[in-house]
């Protein structure tokens, strides 16, 4: 009898964890409810609307991974599609990052073969959580490696809720960014590991790293130019070391012939000047190398100083002769556009208006960066503060990402995707070691009241303890006080997350809602109205002109031939039919028979209120003939009666504004109130010649047609919804659609 | 002159007897392309005795649009042509024959003396003793903007699962095969002047599923399609969809209605330790034609 009570509490004590033990549960279980809560988190627009596609870009790789679907990965490799770009064609296997397309197939036969009946379209809206899961995990072990692990895990739940990554990571927005943050994260933690441990093994994973994030964005040119630069830095401030010297050879020269097999990249490793900090780098190394080398054998300094001097020297011209010959020969291409108007924030305005020209191409506004990181923001110094106080390899590549992503974000908006992970881990490390800071000094501060008290008669203790003992109270009331500032703030964070998640980034923009007179939800389904319609009515060979933003929604919805999509690679083609809107009917009419289009598309927000209609983009055309100041009133963009007379009289707005003239939109204004500006229309007498309206939508996505072809346009707005009364509507529409493209 | 693809026969007596009604061949027949029943009376007829038969039939694109396009703003006209005397291979004593319009716009109709028309009814006869096989053709026009809606192809499969459940797919191909649509078309007109306005087109269908209905979609390939009502009663469920655009003559939607339903309501077992699958197969959707239907059932395995 009486050993029974003793084998029971055995058997709790086997129960019972070590601290340890303790430890790695509480840690697993965090990651666990971490890795579920970055994938739920953006599910809000799938329980909202459906679960569907959003925005433009993901149309097209909707589109191309159906096609790969259904037709396996040599078609899609040679894939020419006739759709877009009317009557050129496209080359899509060899203009596009496919790691995006594959890996969605790839999880759809997984979970084929594990007998899930899914449709394909369902993966492909959940790939980009589950890849944002995949990242939390990422963050938690980068945190972990260049910090602590209370580091990685606060990492985790910080980049998990981040807005400014779930802006481009919510169900359905099957982009590219969706896997790219995660491969760059994950290159960067191998790349770092490597470098700690000088391992070939991590060297050689941040290569397969660096070749899935070549296969998924552009953006990989952020990594080709970043190592090598930290491997610069790491050189200079004389931390060169074996372990460099592995992972970066092993990287750069199995990642750059890996990267090669990538159609749309190719021989650019070798031939671009974007790509040649690496070459150079990867040189440099060598002569390092060699360098380390020859001190060793040599064992004279002064001998090694003049060696030295000259090799360097000699190293240098080489490089910059070669460098030079190939500029000269045009065997390296120079620097693209693109990546000027990173480096250099009004190069784009002058020389490439059509990249100025999109949205999320803008210098970010302050508001944003609040908007997307909230107390990161502050938190961001503190942790480079705390990086800089404990120098090593790990932490200076962390904080040379932070800085230069932190530089381009602010360059521009769209790139505040890039900056997000480094801030997480960066204001990680502040929040864990201050935390941490505060919790020692409160435990420390028990155990020293405690020894206080037991030996305090004893008188044994040194001065400093003794201080320590006196300022104790204030220092511990502070402590708490900080923690609790400290959780404070956090909760706020998350507060903040779950509702800009809601509010702003999980709309679809492809369906709009909002609040009716009564408060009921109705819903703006007008863009797949339209579509549909074209899907379902028109010849399968008609053509569709419009303003390219709805080129991968048309091919992809509406199943017809475009003329310009958002694939932006022929100025020349988009800046035609920009022409085409932007002239008078009969000069469009030349230009719309020349491109042999049947049915124009056009997108008019007036009834509803919807701003970012199509009337909005006129002028600022590439064309010598279209000058934006014929449409404009001192400086002034207007479309009422004091416009421009070529604004009142050019094709986008005889589209838009055909019939609206009698048209009651609003309670107690004339007819003809254009709600989207507020103003009543100019010319409100619109006879189309040519054209002849061949469908509306139920909120006016309008469509005309010619005598001899047919066209259409599109417009948005419903005759009799209260809707100029929901700011709030509008407002987060601005926002998803300053998000979009 | 018979569109004979379609011909369903039914047959009731007064008090209502149904009797069987087969097809047949008559070799002696003139030669028009017509499909002959056979009746089967439930009793002999002596000689000198009576009965009197009902005999409904139903006719599919039947009605010819004229003219064969309209625009926005015309009402759809229809040819209804048909005999003033039934074809029957029998001598004829005595037959009236009314037609029934659907609104009181009558463009025109062909007088077979003596002929009649009083409000919506045409009345042709009586006619008096007339030969067998004997034809009068007449026709009508007259206003007609009732949906011509028709199913070019309803897919329905029906999955039998083991958990209790039979999920329904319904992959439709929808058309307006009314007079074809002309010219433009106006949301400006349709949205303000409703009445003068795309009288021949509609908006909304009605599909009448069975009871106890759950997990109702309604979607096509571009995703959901949120314009649709569902109300259930313990009798019967209705499901009120409006496709993405209202539809004029020839133009065509594609959509899919989905639903699930409680396996004990549909399924039986034998005593000789069968099942038996009850269902009612064909299209839910309320005064739709179908003209090609093709059902599967998936059974477990």
């Amino acid at each position: 009898m009486a050993t029974m009570p003793a084998s029971a509490s055995d058997l709790l004590k086997s129960f019972k964890l070590k601290t340890k033990q303790q430890e790695l549960l509480i840690r697993v279980s965090i990651l666990c409810l971490v890795y579920i809560l970055a994938f739920i988190t953006r599910l809000f627009s799938v329980l909202r609307y459906e679960s569907m596609i959003h925005e433009f870009d993901p149309y097209f790789n909707y589109r191309t991974t159906l096609y790969l679907t259904e037709n396996g990965f040599y078609d899609f490799w040679n894939w020419f599609d006739y759709e877009s770009w009317y009557p050129l064609g496209r080359i899509v296997g060899g203009t596009l990052y496919p790691g995006l397309m594959v890996t969605a197939v790839l999880i759809y036969r997984i979970l084929r073969f594990l007998r899930f009946a899914v449709h394909i379209r369902e993966v492909c809206v959940l790939t980009a959580p589950f890849f944002a899961s995949n990242t939390t995990l990422v963050a938690y072990f980068f945190g972990k490696e260049i910090w602590d692990s209370g580091a990685g895990l606060v990492a985790a739940i910080l980049i998990a809720v981040c807005p400014g990554y779930i802006s481009r990571s919510v169900a359905g927005s099957y982009d590219n960014e969706g896997v790219a943050i995660f491969a760059l994260l994950f290159t960067f933690y191998v790349f770092v590991k490597a470098v700690n441990t000088g391992s070939l093994a991590w060297s050689l994973a941040s290569a397969f790293g660096y070749f899935y994030m070549v296969s998924a964005w552009g953006g990989y040119v952020f990594i080709i130019n970043l190592i090598p630069l930290y491997v610069l830095v790491l050189l200079i401030t004389g931390r060169y070391s074996m372990r460099l010297y592995v992972a970066y050879n092993c990287m750069y020269i199995l990642g750059m012939l890996l990267a090669m097999q990538i159609r749309f990249v190719g021989f650019q490793h070798v031939q671009s000047g974007e790509h040649m900090a690496a070459m150079g780098v990867f040189f440099l190394m060598q002569v390092f190398y060699f360098l380390d080398w020859v001190k060793h054998m040599l064992s004279d300094t002064k001998l090694f100083q003049a060696f030295l001097r000259i090799t360097v020297t000699s190293a240098v011209a080489v490089g910059g002769i070669a460098l030079g010959l190939g500029m000269v020969s045009g065997y390296i291409s120079p620097w693209t556009g693109r990546f000027y108007s990173l480096l250099d924030p009004t190069y784009a305005k002058d020389h490439i208006p059509i990249i100025a020209s999109v949205s999320e191409h803008q210098p970010t506004a302050w508001s944003s960066f609040m908007f997307d990181f909230h107390i990161l923001l502050f938190l961001f110094p503190a942790g480079l503060y705390f990086c800089f106080k404990r120098l090593s390899d790990a932490t200076i590549f962390i904080v040379m990402y932070g800085l230069t992503s932190m530089y381009f974000a602010g360059v521009m908006v769209r790139l505040i995707l890039v900056a997000t992970p480094a801030v997480c881990l960066i204001s990680a490390i502040a929040v864990s070691a201050t935390v941490k800071n505060l919790t020692v000094l409160l435990r420390s501060k028990n155990k020293v009241v405690q020894t206080g008290s037991t030996k305090g008669s004893g008188g044994s203790k040194s001065s400093s303890k003794a201080l320590l003992d006196q300022s104790q109270p204030f220092q511990k009331n502070g402590a708490i006080a900080l923690l609790f500032g400290a959780f404070y703030l956090l909760s706020r964070y998350a507060t903040h997350c779950t509702w800009v998640t809601s509010e702003a980034y999980s709309s679809p923009s492809i369906v709009l809602a909002a609040r009716g007179a009564h408060g009921n939800r109705v819903i703006f389904d007008d863009y797949r109205e339209a579509y549909f319609w074209l899907r379902q009515n028109t010849p399968q060979d008609a053509k569709v002109m419009s303003w390219w933003d709805y080129g991968y929604q048309i091919t992809a919805m509406g199943n017809r031939t475009v003329i310009v999509d958002n694939n932006t690679w022929n100025n020349t083609h988009i800046a035609t039919v920009g022409r085409a809107m932007s002239s008078y009917e009969d000069e469009a009419i030349e230009i719309i028979r020349s491109l042999d289009v049947d049915y124009v598309l056009v997108v008019f927000g007036g009834v509803t209120g919807y701003s970012s209609d199509d009337i909005n983009k006129i002028g600022g055309g590439v064309f010598p003939v279209i000058k934006e100041p014929d449409y404009l009133v001192n400086g002034e963009y207007r479309v009422d009666k004091g416009a421009a007379p070529k604004m009142l009289n050019c094709l986008m707005y005889k589209l838009c504004y055909y019939r609206f003239g009698e048209m009651m939109t609003e309670y107690g204004k004339p007819p003809g109130y254009d709600r989207a500006r507020g103003v009543e229309i100019g010319n409100k007498d619109v006879k189309l010649e040519h054209l002849e309206e061949a469908f509306t939508t139920s909120n006016w996505i309008i469509l005309r047609k010619d005598n001899a072809s047919f066209q259409w346009c599109l417009s948005l707005g419903i005759v009799d919804l209260a809707l100029a009364t929901n700011q709030n509507f509008l407002e987060t529409e601005l926002l998803t659609l300053f998000q979009a493209t | 002159m018979v569109d004979a693809s379609a011909i369903k026969g039914k047959r009731k007596k007064t008090t209502s007897v149904r009797l069987e009604v087969k097809p047949t061949e008559l070799p002696d027949a003139p030669p028009i392309d017509t499909k002959y029943f056979t009746i089967y009376l439930a009793n002999p007829l002596n000689s000198g005795e009576s009965t009197t038969l009902e005999v409904l039939y139903v006719f599919t694109h039947f009605l010819e649009p004229f003219p064969a396009e309209i625009a926005q703003s015309e009402s759809q006209l229809v040819f209804y042509h048909d005999t003033a005397l039934i074809l029957s291979p029998y001598h004829i004593k005595q037959q009236t024959t009314f037609i029934k319009t659907p609104s009181t716009k009558v463009e025109s109709f062909i007088r077979m003396e003596p002929t009649n028309r009083v409000g919506t009814e045409i009345k042709y006869g009586p006619y008096e003793d007339r030969p067998p096989y004997s034809i009068s053709p007449i026709h009508v026009h007259f206003e007609n903007n009732s949906p011509f809606a028709v199913v070019e192809e309803l897919v329905q499969e029906i999955e039998i699962s083991h958990w209790g459940n039979i999920q329904v797919t319904e992959h439709y191909k929808l058309v307006h095969a009314g007079a074809r649509h002309k010219g433009v078309f106006s949301r400006v007109d349709y949205q303000s002047r409703q009445s003068s306005n795309g009288a021949s087109s509609f908006r909304y269908l009605l599909a009448r599923l069975p009871p106890r209905v759950h997990s109702v979609y309604y979607r096509d390939e571009i995703g959901n399609i949120s314009s649709s009502h569902l109300r259930t009663d313990s009798l019967k469920s209705e499901l009120e969809i409006e496709p993405r655009y209202p539809l004029f003559g020839g133009w065509k939607a594609t959509f899919v209605i989905g639903y699930g339903l409680p396996l004990q309501d549909f399924l039986f077992e034998s005593s000789d330790d069968k099942r038996y699958l009850n269902f009612t197969f064909g299209c839910p959707l309320i005064g739709m034609v179908v003209d090609k239907l093709t059902i599967k059932v998936g059974l477990v395995e």
